[in-house]
């Protein structure tokens, strides 16, 4: 069974909203990441994202940019990330991480070359966020052969007939989109979010988490009352760039935000 | 029977391994949608009969086919003809593809427009059919173009048009696109993005395409009228590849016809301060298709330079990828310096401003009719006038307007 299947068996078991904060590898240094990323399981995280960053990232709003531009300057490669997420592993055998981006780097890299190494680092799942599955046929079976969840996003606009494309191509758990929109937008009308969510587990059994406009406690615990996981980024992102010049700050200001989260997540 | 030149791309967009679909999940549908509105419409009669009225009585075509005798006689080699894409309004082949996206937006109920520009000379051509229609429209612009393109961005605000100043990355055309697909994700339900190249995921490729054949077709028939056969050899330059697509596309076919696409050799290929995409790059995965593209070692994508901003772009539409690996098409590269000299050239010796784009085509005729016979003719797309180009010309050679 995979991390990330099992993580979720266990939440369900025990009645539990997974909570899956995003941070940019690399962002504002490469120093950073792995304090944040056990920070973020100490305050009660499921599962991490981990952003590769990429220098046109066509889907994040402002604040995901800068991070992925402030990660670029200090030459924060795919390869760093799977370091990083390696020496996260030496000390976490069992919180799932999944590398959230864009196609580019990893097909520069190549996609066997990439999986191999992911999977020795201790990867759980994908998600790239420029390729849709009716491109990724090679790309999930090489995953696959690597122990690698593909995970996918649905949107808004998505239609009942790519509903049932996407879960039958996805594993680990579907990432819903709550918005039309980039990373970082509005808050997303639960109603809608809602029936979306009853829609897309009329046709999958997989967990759906949802992300996109969840800024804070309340939202967070709005969110999970509908869905088996929240998402939350672009305001973990927002804290370290407001406390880019003392970095050593960020790991307990991050996990201080995610505590909140938990807690009014675990009161619904 | 289709022809493997022209059967492409795919019903997935594909051109061979290039092209696609590389969008986000949100832009899914409203890509699908377009398809099917655009294959729909490309079979109405209304909407073909709008489309033709508009080319010829609006934006002036046919444009004409003008043989550089001066010119020609001047190089000692093939005779070459200018196709006058600068003669149409707003003064490049833009138009073509925007009255086409627009009337398309207008079939589609969609209210506002936006559309990314690097010259400025697309988004021009997309603020102008806005203003005609009476659609709202939004252009981003890199803060770099804005700056050395302040003329067009002054006619863009003059047709009422909003024009957005991108900061973001290397603040030039790849980031105006980047800008607008934020728009359209965010505005999907009322907003058409028109794109002004042959790139983005599918089906723009094809679509802008479809949209810039005019010029092709046209400069067959004129060619063959007016000089009683078909050239022997086509030239273009390519950014993203809208007028050499249109041009050369419906040639394909006529395998003797030589084909050569120009890309910006800014400073030089062997600087890291080019957009020679085709030529320096390799395949990759940008903006919403898998075409060549221009990279560093880990998959980031590289800031490109040219003195013209309509070429500096570090992808190309796939279709011209696909010509390349399949031999079809060769690409070339000229650089600053010499794009400059074919910009002097056309003026002086035939009194016709040349954009700094085109200048580049230009200025690879100046290579290769010396080394073809009088009695051979080369078609070269005169994509658009230079008048907006004056200020950064006069700047390079310390002259004050």
């Amino acid at each position: 069974m995979s991390r990330i299947q099992s993580c979720f068996e266990q939440c369900k078991a025990s009645g539990r909203t997974a909570l899956i904060p995003f941070v940019t590898a690399g962002d504002p240094d490469r120093s950073v990441t792995v304090p944040v990323m056990h920070s973020m399981v100490d305050a009660g995280a499921d599962i991490i994202e981990l952003g590769v960053p990429f220098s046109d990232p066509m889907a994040d709003g402002p604040t995901i940019q800068r991070s992925s531009e402030r990660a670029l300057e200090e030459n924060t490669s795919i390869h760093h990330v799977l370091e990083m997420v390696a020496t996260f592993r030496r000390e976490n055998e069992t919180t799932p991480v999944v590398l959230m981006g864009y196609l580019n780097p990893i097909e520069n890299m190549g996609v066997e070359q990439f999986a191999t190494a992911a999977e020795a680092a201790g990867v759980d799942g994908v998600l790239t966020v420029d390729m849709p599955p009716e491109e990724g046929a090679e790309f999930e079976q090489i995953c696959e052969t690597h122990g690698l969840d593909p995970i996918y996003l649905l949107a808004p606009t998505s239609t009942a007939k790519r509903i049932g494309m996407i879960t039958s191509s996805a594993r680990g758990f579907i990432y819903y989109v709550s918005v039309k929109g980039v990373t970082g937008s509005q808050a997303p009308d639960l109603s809608e979010v809602e029936n979306k969510v009853d829609s897309i587990r009329q046709q999958t059994d997989l967990p759906v988490g949802v992300g996109f406009g969840i800024r804070d406690a309340a939202s967070a615990a709005a969110i999970g009352a509908v869905a088996d996981a929240v998402v939350v980024g672009s305001v973990l992102v927002s804290k370290m760039e407001a406390l880019g010049e003392t970095p050593d700050r960020i790991p307990a200001a991050i996990g201080g935000i995610l505590s909140e989260m938990r807690s009014a997540l675990d009161k619904v | 029977m289709s022809n493997r030149w022209t059967d492409q791309p795919d019903s997935k967009g594909h051109f061979g391994v290039y092209g696609g679909i590389f969008a986000s999940e949100t832009l899914m549908a409203p890509l699908e949608e377009l398809s099917e509105a655009y294959t729909r419409y490309m079979k109405d009669e209304d909407f073909l009969r709008e489309l033709d009225e508009d080319l010829q009585h609006y934006v002036g075509r046919p444009s004409p086919l003008y043989h550089a005798q001066r010119w020609s006689d001047h190089l000692g080699g093939a005779q070459i003809w200018l196709k006058r894409e600068d003669l149409n309004h707003t003064g490049a082949h833009k138009v073509n593809n925007t009255i086409g996206q627009a009337l398309l937006a207008q079939r589609m109920g969609k209210s506002r427009i936006i559309a990314e520009t690097g010259a400025g000379q697309h988004g021009v051509a997309t603020a102008t059919v806005a203003a005609r229609l009476g659609l709202e429209c939004v252009v981003y612009m890199g803060e770099v173009d804005v700056e050395r393109q302040k003329l067009n961005v002054y006619r863009m605000k003059l047709l009422g048009a909003k024009v957005v100043p991108v900061s973001s990355g290397s603040k030039t055309l790849k980031d105006a696109l980047n800008e607008a697909m934020r728009d359209w994700v965010t505005n999907v339900d009322d907003t058409f993005y028109i794109i002004g190249t042959v790139a983005g995921p599918h089906p723009y490729p094809m679509l802008v395409r479809d949209f810039q054949t005019i010029i092709g077709r046209e400069a067959r028939e004129q060619i063959q009228q007016q000089a009683g056969k078909l050239p022997d050899a086509l030239v273009a330059c390519v950014g993203g590849g809208s007028n050499a697509i249109g041009l050369f596309h419906p040639f394909l076919v006529d395998e003797q016809i030589k084909i050569y696409g120009v890309e910006a050799a800014g400073l030089g290929l062997d600087t890291d301060k080019h957009a020679a995409t085709l030529n320096a790059g390799k395949p990759g995965v940008l903006h919403g298709n898998r075409t060549y593209i221009i990279e560093d070692e880990n998959g980031q994508i590289i800031e490109t330079h040219s003195i013209s901003a309509g070429l500096d772009y570090p992808g190309v539409g796939p279709e011209h990828s696909w010509l390349k690996d399949r031999g079809r098409a060769e690409y070339v590269a000229i650089d600053d310096q010499e794009a400059l000299q074919g910009f002097h050239d056309l003026t002086r010796i035939e009194g016709i401003l040349p954009a700094l784009e085109s200048s580049h085509a230009l200025a690879y005729i100046t290579k290769l009719a010396p080394t073809m016979s009088k009695d051979q003719i080369i078609i070269v797309n005169l994509s658009g006038r230079g008048d907006k180009d004056i200020h950064t010309v006069a700047d390079i050679e310390g002259v004050e307007v």
